[in-house]
């Protein structure tokens, strides 16, 4: 049992608010955000930061949902999602396994977005919102820019290799408690 | 016509859309599991209504949250809107609410209807 002590250790050693793992769907969505909006409400959060946390939150895990869908052969089909509170930031970090052959596309994506600074994420998002259809999942291909341009700060990424054909894709947003700190 | 009166919920927004009364609004949070699904009627509602229009029509958006997906339905609405003449905008924003205030400038860029922004 001493798994438990370790993990325990681990969420107080690395400030960590909310951990779950498993399946990802709309009502998981909604618990999580309650649950970390309770525990912003609680602590005095400000209005301006526990809205920033929710959106950026709010479309990781939806991100999640849409992508959860896609079946991988030989890899689990469950996602983590983990919430962080440190003095100076909040950490919202997602992660999922996916296809190798998507990575060259998502990490283009990722780049290009942090390539850009706010002029050029607001250009972004009216090109998107004004030229693309919503995909058959929903998505309005967004979500990355939308955390990028609440959270202020650059998409922290990885890709680290499970199998041949998978890896496990993590991400990462911060954002500042500090007023009027953003880039 | 008939009125559609939808109540919020945690993930989706009240809409109250009432030609008699004349009253238009989309309120609270949405971030519906699938956003064009919950939507539909409304676009629906919104194309019937722009062959008999009244001579005003002021649609109000006092929405606390949206996601992405959302945005591009509020974009849809909008276009929709933009169609029926004597339309106006009013967007209210939380007062220290900046990002609701942007987006709100934001879609007014994107359409050729005239936007009242209020804070509260």
């Amino acid at each position: 049992m001493k798994y438990i002590y370790d993990l325990h250790r681990i969420m107080i050693q690395e400030d960590l608010i909310l951990v779950y793992e498993g399946e990802f769907t709309q009502e998981i969505t909604k618990s999580v955000l309650s649950m970390t909006e309770r525990n912003m409400e609680s602590m005095g959060e400000e209005s301006s930061i526990k809205r920033k946390v929710f959106n950026v939150m709010v479309e990781c895990l939806q991100n999640i949902c849409k992508h959860a869908e896609e079946a991988i052969e030989d890899a689990p089909n469950s996602a983590i999602f983990i919430v962080g509170k440190r003095d100076e930031e909040y950490v919202i970090t997602s992660g999922n396994p996916i296809r190798n052959d998507k990575i060259a596309l998502l990490s283009a994506k990722l780049d290009q977005i942090n390539g850009l600074d706010k002029e050029g994420l607001k250009n972004l998002y009216k090109e998107i919102i004004r030229n693309t259809e919503l995909s058959e999942k929903g998505g309005a291909g967004l979500g990355f820019v939308d955390m990028a341009r609440k959270s202020g700060q650059k998409l922290e990424y990885d890709f680290h290799p499970v199998t041949e054909k998978t890896s496990f894709f993590s991400l990462q947003t911060r954002v500042s408690r500090m007023a009027g700190m953003e880039v | 016509m008939e009125i559609i009166n939808l109540e919020g919920a945690e993930d989706t927004p009240k809409i109250i859309l009432d030609k008699s009364n004349g009253i238009f609004e989309i309120s609270g949070r949405s971030l519906p599991e699938d956003t064009a699904e919950f939507y539909r009627p409304i676009l629906d509602w919104l194309s019937r209504y722009a062959q008999t229009p009244n001579s005003k029509t002021q649609f109000t958006f006092k929405l606390e949250y949206f996601n992405t997906a959302s945005s591009k339905l509020i974009l849809d609405i909008l276009a929709k809107l933009e169609a029926i003449p004597g339309t106006t905008v009013e967007w209210y924003f939380h007062e220290d609410d900046e990002d609701m205030e942007e987006a709100g400038g934001e879609f007014s860029e994107l359409v050729e209807v005239p936007f009242d922004f209020k804070a509260y």
